[in-house]
């Protein structure tokens, strides 16, 4: 039963016990009435998304295509043919958006979303959206590798709000036509200031990721850059080499395909998709590559129990394997301790040990405390300051 | 006619009017209102918002030249597009205005065509046109004009281009109505008194033609300068509008005061254009019906 039912007899009975007039009634009805007329018209998508959060539902939120085609069949549809509970499934276009959304959301409206990287759990976490999630109830978790929930545990005092699901790297892709695998490997991040390579140049449209990139190419540590102006200058020589810079997996993938650009930091899963296609795409992950994952990240404000057992389902190694090979990122489960299937094991940036010690992370700490002025900063920088 | 009568008679336009008032109201002015409100606010560090009463967001926004620059340029880029649209739009609004009653209306049908495609689809169509494999490197190849392909895309020239492509059909509707409705025995009248050809049109259809054109003018450099999707799709590292600036500083940097500081500038910028339209060529005659 709604609540606007329950309210409705509620006032019935009211009316019946006599403790309201006619008149009160009717005006009551009638108010409710507009009410329901502007939520129920053109509002009336507004509605439907505040009853997603309802315990009787959940809202999970993906990158949609190949993703959530495979959480609905593999883990979706038994989740509900088990519960009872239907998960209603909505996409978003990148993170920055989907916390805006979530931001000027009600809590509870959101529960849970796939979403990037530690830095988004610790963005996450400092506006106060983080959960705590009983480990009980998702048995599953053994099977995650433990180098991917630490940085996590490390944010959130020891406990989860969230669980890795899927990691990859943002390394460096080339045509092959122009650029040889033994340049790429000698070159590395210098690849992309070289100047022979001028307007055949991409980047990803991205602050954190132009600053790695940026300190790997001036020498430093990216996650404890000590001359941020070399860093800087060394974004503005991207920029001025650069055509175009890449917003979208999507755009990355035509940009190397259509030979607009030849060379690119770029996501490993959507250069093998470009491999499976037949492009000469090249990719490597240069020293100090940067190594990023992903995580099922429950919001705050979400029915927790409810939310367990579906990261429970989500978490079953053949739902995980089915979205791995249908992202071309390897899952976050323990490969030492889950048999991946053959595809998973050929896919750019697996572990085979599972430790994960050839990649680097961002720091969320280091990054998270610089977010404001280095966003800001590159803001500019991209425009031509 | 009795007083009251004269109040029921004065309470008509307000009652016809109080639908689009209310949602004027509650889906402008209130959302506005909240977005001078959230201008007033600082983003702290750890991006949650400072409420308060604060300039710091303003003092930037009205100081700092990066602002200022992306304006000009924004204007540059929705003027430029809007004198394109106009040298590109007239003959096409003439030849439909003029053309017989039949093929009148299969012209228009062309016209409003592209607006069943989504404006994002439109404006990647010219990546399939532009790029290095795109329609025009492909042809000038096959024919031998050159030898490798031209690099064109991603320029502030294809953001016009996209501009161009998307606000024509406006611009070309505002002229086709104005010359519609000219008298075509002025023009007659202008020939029969010595005129030729040319400057009956220069005397007489031209500047009978201007509110159309101004109209068109007005509606198409509105939309320039308010448009983010163009740049984003068509422009380099470099070639971002104002509204590109709010989406980033709201979206990417969640810094929502600032961006709604941003968005009330370029709010003002355009409502001033509005009112020097309303003030100079006569938007006001809606209101003077009134009176």
């Amino acid at each position: 039963m709604t609540d606007s039912t329950k309210r409705y007899e509620r006032l019935l009975e009211r009316y019946r016990n006599g403790d309201v007039d006619r008149r009160t009634f009717l005006k009551l009805m009638g108010i409710a009435g507009i009410t329901a007329g502007v939520t129920g018209g053109p509002m009336g998508w507004l509605a439907r998304e505040a009853v997603a959060g309802s315990p009787d539902q959940l809202r999970f939120d993906g990158w949609g295509g190949v993703v959530s085609e495979a959480f609905r069949e593999y883990a979706f549809r038994p989740y509900t043919e088990a519960t009872g509970i239907d998960v209603v499934d909505g996409t978003f276009g990148g993170a920055d958006e989907y916390l805006a959304r979530v931001r000027s959301g009600r809590p509870g409206e959101f529960n849970i979303a796939h979403l990037s990287g530690v830095f988004d759990y610790a963005r996450y976490h400092s506006l106060d959206l983080t959960t705590t999630i009983n480990e009980d109830n998702v048995p599953n978790l053994q099977y995650v590798i433990p180098r991917l929930q630490d940085p996590l545990r490390a944010i959130t005092n020891g406990t989860l709000s969230g669980i890795p699901y899927n990691y990859g790297t943002t390394g460096i892709a080339y045509n092959r036509k122009h650029i040889s695998d033994d340049e790429a490997r000698e070159k590395g991040a210098q690849l992309m200031i070289d100047p022979a390579f001028e307007n055949r140049i991409g980047g990803w449209e991205e602050w954190k990721t132009r600053i790695w990139y940026g300190a790997l190419q001036t020498g430093q540590d990216p996650n404890d850059i000590r001359d941020m102006e070399a860093v800087w200058d060394a974004v503005r020589e991207h920029r001025d080499l650069a055509l175009k810079y890449w917003s979208s997996g999507a755009e990355l993938m035509s940009l190397l395909a259509e030979e607009e650009i030849y060379v690119t930091e770029a996501w490993s899963g959507r250069v093998y998709a470009l491999q499976e296609q037949g492009h000469d795409i090249g990719y490597i992950d240069p020293p100090g590559g940067l190594g990023w994952q992903e995580t099922l990240f429950v919001i705050a404000g979400s029915p927790m129990e409810e939310c367990e057992e579906l990261l429970n389902f989500m978490l079953e190694p053949e739902t995980a394997i089915a979205v791995a090979e249908g992202q071309n990122y390897p899952p976050a489960l323990d490969p030492q301790k889950v048999d991946l299937g053959d595809k998973v094991p050929n896919l750019p940036a697996f572990d085979p040990g599972g430790t994960l010690e050839a990649l680097n992370f961002f720091d969320p700490e280091y990054w998270n405390g610089h977010e404001q002025e280095w966003s800001a900063q590159f803001s500019r920088v991209q425009r031509g300051y | 006619m009795s007083a009251t009568a004269d109040r029921l008679f004065d309470r008509r336009p307000w009652i016809l009017l109080g639908p689009a008032l209310s949602a004027v109201t509650f889906l402008l002015v209130i959302p506005v209102c909240f977005i001078v409100v959230y201008s007033f606010w600082l983003r702290t560090a750890i991006g949650t918002e400072e409420v308060g009463f604060h300039l710091d967001n303003w003092q930037l926004v009205l100081t700092d030249p990066f602002y200022r620059d992306i304006l000009v340029q924004t204007i540059r880029i929705a003027v430029v597009s809007t004198l394109l649209c106009i040298a590109l739009g007239y003959v096409p609004a003439y030849f439909i205005a003029y053309a017989g009653a039949r093929h009148k209306l299969l012209l228009i049908l062309l016209l409003m065509l592209p607006f069943w495609i989504s404006y994002i689809i439109r404006t990647m169509s010219w990546i399939n046109i532009l790029g290095v494999s795109g329609a025009v490197n492909s042809a000038l190849m096959a024919v031998g004009v050159i030898d490798e392909p031209m690099r064109m895309l991603y320029n502030e020239a294809t953001v016009v281009a996209g501009l161009v492509h998307f606000l024509l059909p406006f611009m070309v509707l505002n002229i086709y109505v104005s010359l519609d409705g000219i008298d075509r025995n002025l023009t007659a009248a202008a020939q029969s008194l010595g005129c030729n050809g040319w400057q009956a049109f220069r005397e007489v259809t031209l500047p009978l033609s201007l509110p159309g054109l101004a109209a068109g003018s007005l509606l198409c450099f509105v939309l320039a300068a308010g448009t983010y999707i163009t740049p984003m799709i068509l422009g380099g590292p470099q070639n971002a509008m104002f509204a590109n600036l709010v989406f980033e500083t709201i979206i990417t940097q969640l810094n929502w005061p600032l961006g709604s500081a941003l968005s009330l500038v370029l709010l003002v910028l355009l409502g001033a254009v509005v009112m020097a339209y309303t003030h100079f060529l006569g938007l006001d005659q809606i209101a003077k019906s009134f009176r």
